[in-house]
């Protein structure tokens, strides 16, 4: 089964997407922001994270270059999950490393397109 | 509902569009049904019914055909087809045609997705197919449908089903909260409204033309009628692209399928011999 790091400051959203994402065939763990996620990529590297942009203690982008950095840190395809929708942000995430990006509000059609674009289904 | 005023809808959009309607989807009838009602100045669907009747106003007939025609659509729906487009059907059309134009058709578009999927792919390979002329033409029943299909502007939520996200920054500027096809993409694509049961003798000819999702809303003698007018429009390479589980060797002896490409038919050269 592959595993997938939902990674939101809000309980509500990992709790909406996790359910989706289970329903896709992914084995799901959570983490509030960047300095959670990238605790748990330390301890077992995912195939996949839906990663948001705007948390405290560390953001998505700063994650994502941090990741990028860790042993195995080039495993796992990143989609981004934001409310940010200016094209140069979105640019920004790419460069950063990211396969896909996903404005919010999404939904089940949008992940599944979204992941299956990043070559995770 | 009343059933009398189903039947009424079901008839017309059967008799003008050869669509099938059924009549016991009533919410999907009163959904499309109902804002037009309002529009058009009715108390509800009843009254837009009984005004049907007592004169039988064409452009209301029509409005009322349209917005029952109305498919969904994704841009790049079913991705395989479009892979095969841009890796195969268009190398091997520029290099048959050379200079003169490819000229390629989606004949149901609906709200233009997949006309404007095409005409991306044949902007993006410009550099690849140097002296290819690619004409992407879209068409449907629908001229609300079509209003929107050339706007080329869509909601944050329809680009983000089917379109990858390079492609978005690549090919769209931001217009508020929506996003809108560039320039260079819109003039790609000329629209027409194209009713496919209608007269398709003066449509000319094209190379390739897309018609997914048509036939299966479609009542079935004109399932046979619209896949021989197309194979009609088709030179002797031509395809026509069909949904990868739709079939028309069960509809018709005039098309015959390309073998390991679910959907995608030549014409059957033996046809017109036989007819």
């Amino acid at each position: 089964m592959k595993t997938c790091l939902v990674v939101d400051d809000s309980r509500v959203i990992r709790k909406v997407a996790r359910r989706i994402l289970e329903d896709l065939g992914f084995e799901i763990a959570e983490a509030a922001d960047g300095m959670e996620a990238l605790a748990w990529c330390r301890a077992a590297m995912p195939d996949a994270i839906l990663l948001d942009w705007n948390m405290p203690m560390m953001n998505g982008v700063d994650f994502l270059r941090q990741l990028r950095m860790e042993p195995q840190g080039q495993g796992p395809r990143v989609v981004f999950c934001s409310v940010e929708s200016e094209p140069d942000r979105i640019r920004e995430a790419l460069d950063a490393g990211a396969a896909e990006y996903i404005m919010k509000p999404f939904d089940g059609d949008i992940i599944g397109a979204k992941f299956a674009e990043a070559g995770l289904l | 509902m009343n059933p009398a005023d189903i039947e009424l809808f079901v008839a017309l959009a059967r008799a003008r569009a050869g669509l099938k309607v059924d009549p016991a989807k009533t919410y999907l009838i009163e959904s499309r049904l109902a804002p037009l009602a309002r529009r058009e100045g009715f108390a509800g669907i009843a009254e837009l019914a009984t005004a049907l009747r007592a004169n039988r106003d064409d452009k209301l007939i029509w409005a009322v055909v349209e917005a029952l025609a109305m498919g969904e659509t994704d841009f790049f729906r079913d991705r395989a087809v479009f892979d095969t487009f841009r890796s195969e059907i268009l190398p091997t059309l520029a290099r048959l045609r050379g200079a003169a134009p490819i000229k390629v058709w989606s004949c149901a578009c609906s709200s233009g997705q997949e006309a404007y999927s095409l005409a991306m792919i044949a902007e993006e390979a410009v550099g690849l197919l140097p002296g290819a002329q690619v004409e992407i033409y879209g068409s449907d029943i629908s001229e609300r449908a079509l209003e929107k299909a050339q706007s080329g502007l869509y909601t944050q939520f329809e680009v983000q089903r089917g379109l990858p996200i390079r492609r978005l920054l690549e090919h769209f500027d931001k217009v508020e909260d929506n996003w809108r096809l560039t320039p260079r993409i819109r003039q790609r694509v000329r629209w027409r409204r194209v009713n496919l049961v209608g007269d398709m003798t003066a449509m000319g000819q094209f190379d390739v033309i897309f018609c997914r999702y048509v036939l299966a809303s479609m009542d079935v003698p004109y399932r046979r009628r619209v896949l021989e007018a197309l194979s009609g429009l088709l030179p002797p390479d031509g395809l026509l692209v069909l949904g990868p589980q739709e079939t028309a060797e069960t509809i018709t002896q005039a098309l015959q399928p390309v073998p390991g490409r679910a959907g995608i038919y030549v014409r059957n050269p033996a046809f017109r011999a036989a007819a």
